[in-house]
């Protein structure tokens, strides 16, 4: 029995960033609670992944390895999912706020007769309880809050918990669980990737994203030549989006990607409450804004008034020149 | 098809950080000066997916419900004003102080109560709150299929077919009826009532249920039947001070900008 039980995620790299990170955060306040850190693992071909667990700070690592569930599903991994938690009867369960999380918290902890916060942006121990801290109102207001009921699911933030610096001395016990051939109700059909082409949105360390002040979906262009001279990846706001300019894969804020890169530009882009919940963490933040009362200059480190058409270009040599 | 959408009324998500203000000892968001209370906009474009169905299958019904206090009517009226045929008020200060948990509860009882429909709607996450686990609890509780966070819903004969947005790009599903989706953004924008819609919308009758219509002991439900509690809510505050970087030209101000980006060693 582990104190926190942390449902990860796969990628190509093994882990992904965010269950590295949960997997910081469990260790930490597992100490408070009591009792160790267990990771579990839903998904096909687990055993790379399984076995940096215990570097990343798993003591047990429950796989639950299987073609019927490679891919994220409600029906198929609810089960799955409810038979690990019941087995281990940890005291707090932590999932990413990502796809799977959002959709498979709520649903779980209802299945064990408890509730879920979900997106949280800190966790603290009181006694028996995590407190955590959530963002709330598209950003204007945060929240503490504890479930009373147990276990306690949170959902984490991706981006706001550290990591540990990895310990190759450290190992976790491995136990495989059986996976029962899935009864599917809602059927997965098809998967449309987003095509992305450079540097994934989350993982990037310089921003350059654009909002409705751009005008149209021709300034992104523009945009990209200024990422590639940055390496940065391109973002938008939700107006930008859905005014059809750029991708919604590429949203910045709430109901978009959250993103905490070392510089965020934010170009045309007023700084709307819900849209600073998707950069606020960013460590910089520089606006170009022709409003000198735009919001987003409260955010920012740096800023420039003006139209940024005529910034843009002037900005795109000086950072050339600068990074030569 | 029938159909029945759950919806919110909250504070306009559109106010102005400036006018948005706390009541921290009450735990309460204070109302915005001049600014009037909405129906959360997911719950709108849920409503919208709710009619786009009704349409295309050429019969069948809409029907709303909404939890809340006396202003939860008004999410009811611009739902009845959308096009929507039924609406239904859980209604009773029993409610007070629930949370996600008592909220679907309440909610789920109340669509047993009317009938599980072909398909039950909800957007993906109240704009107030921001958690988005209403319409999973419901499904959960109800041992419904669902899927969450779409941007598109269609009917193909008897089944649901859905768009899900998640973080690379988009999953197809296929569900069997009856079940339960929720609306994200994406989805598109919602019609906007007329004005003679928004009359007849006014004459029209809600019904009002409380928990005891609902078989609901006061102890289940409000803030005694909670599963969530709060401890605190504030504003976050911000500590940057902004240094806005002047010049007569674009390249004098772009260069100034470079400049200070390298000073302060961010590149
Ligand atoms: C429930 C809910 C969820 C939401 N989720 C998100 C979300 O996830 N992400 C998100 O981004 N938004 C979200 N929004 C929308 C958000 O409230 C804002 O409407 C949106 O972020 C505004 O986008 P914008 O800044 O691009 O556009 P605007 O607010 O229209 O701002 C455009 C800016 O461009 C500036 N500008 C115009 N022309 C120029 C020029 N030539 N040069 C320089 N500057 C110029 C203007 O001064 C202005 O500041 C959400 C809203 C709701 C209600």
């Amino acid at each position: 029995m582990a104190s926190i039980l942390v449902f990860g995620e796969t990628d190509d790299a093994g882990l992904t960033a965010p269950t590295l990170e949960m997997l910081g955060a469990a260790s930490r306040l597992s100490g408070d609670l009591g009792g160790g850190v267990a990771l579990a693992l839903i998904g096909s071909g687990l055993a790379d992944a399984a076995a940096v667990a215990g570097p990343a700070g798993a003591d047990t690592v429950y796989t639950a390895d299987a073609d019927s569930v490679a891919a994220y599903q409600t029906d198929s991994y609810l089960p799955v999912a409810q038979g690990i938690v019941e087995q281990d009867s940890p005291a707090v369960v932590l999932m990413s706020q990502s796809s799977m999380g959002r959709d498979l918290a709520p649903r779980l902890a209802t299945r064990l007769g408890t509730a879920a916060i979900m997106d949280s942006l800190g966790l603290e121990v009181e006694g028996d309880r995590v407190k955590a801290t959530r963002s709330c109102y598209g950003g204007n207001a945060r929240q503490v809050v504890t479930v009373q009921t147990d276990p306690q699911v949170v959902t984490v933030r991706p981006k706001s918990q550290d990591p540990l610096e990895a310990d190759a001395s450290r190992s976790a016990d491995v136990i495989a669980v059986d996976v029962a051939e899935p009864t599917l109700r809602a059927r997965t059909t098809g998967k449309e990737q987003a095509e992305s082409e450079g540097i994934r949105l989350e993982d990037a360390e310089i921003v350059v994203s654009g909002g409705r002040g751009l005008g149209g979906p021709e300034a992104f262009a523009d945009l990209e030549s200024l990422a590639g001279v940055l390496t940065a990846a391109v973002g938008s706001s939700r107006a930008a989006c859905d005014l059809g300019w750029y991708p919604p894969s590429q949203q910045v804020g709430l109901t978009g990607t959250v993103v905490s890169p070392t510089l965020y530009v934010a170009i045309a882009i007023s700084g709307a409450s819900q849209h600073m919940a998707g950069c606020g963490g960013s460590k910089n933040i520089v606006a170009i804004n022709k409003d000198p009362d735009a919001p987003i200059f409260a955010f920012s480190r740096f800023g420039i008034v003006d139209d940024y058409k005529k910034v843009l270009p002037a900005l795109e040599s000086a950072f050339a020149e600068a990074l030569d | 098809m029938d159909v029945i959408v759950c919806v919110k009324q909250i504070p306009d998500p559109e106010t102005p950080a400036a006018a948005f203000k706390v009541d921290e000892a009450a735990m309460q968001v204070l109302p915005a000066q001049g600014i009037s209370p909405v129906i959360s906009p997911f719950d709108a474009q849920a409503v919208e997916a709710a009619l786009r169905i009704k349409d295309a299958s050429g019969d069948g019904s809409v029907n709303i419900i909404s939890l809340g206090p006396d202003s939860a009517r008004d999410a009811i009226k611009h739902s009845l004003a959308m096009g929507a045929d039924e609406g239904y008020h859980l209604k009773d200060d029993a409610f007070d102080g629930g949370d996600a948990w008592t909220t679907a509860l309440a909610l789920s009882k109340a669509i047993q109560h009317l009938g599980v429909p072909d398909v039950l709607i909800f957007g993906r996450q109240a704009a107030d709150w921001d958690q988005g686990t209403v319409g999973s609890i419901v499904a959960e509780l109800l041992d419904l299929p669902s899927a969450t966070v779409l941007r598109a819903v269609e009917m193909t004969g008897d089944s649901i077919t859905v768009s899900r947005v998640v973080a690379d790009g988009f999953e197809n599903i296929e569900l069997p009826t009856p079940c339960v989706l929720t609306i994200s953004n994406e989805f598109g924008d919602p019609r906007y009532p007329q004005l003679r819609q928004i009359m007849q919308a006014a004459r029209k009758q809600v019904t009002e249920l409380t928990a005891a219509d609902l078989g609901l002991d006061a102890s289940e439900v409000g803030a005694a039947g909670a599963r969530v509690q709060m401890h605190a809510l504030f504003q976050p505050t911000s500590d940057v001070e902004v240094e806005i970087i002047e010049g007569d030209t674009p390249e004098e101000k772009a260069a100034g900008l470079v400049n200070a980006l390298r000073e302060a060693k961010i590149l």
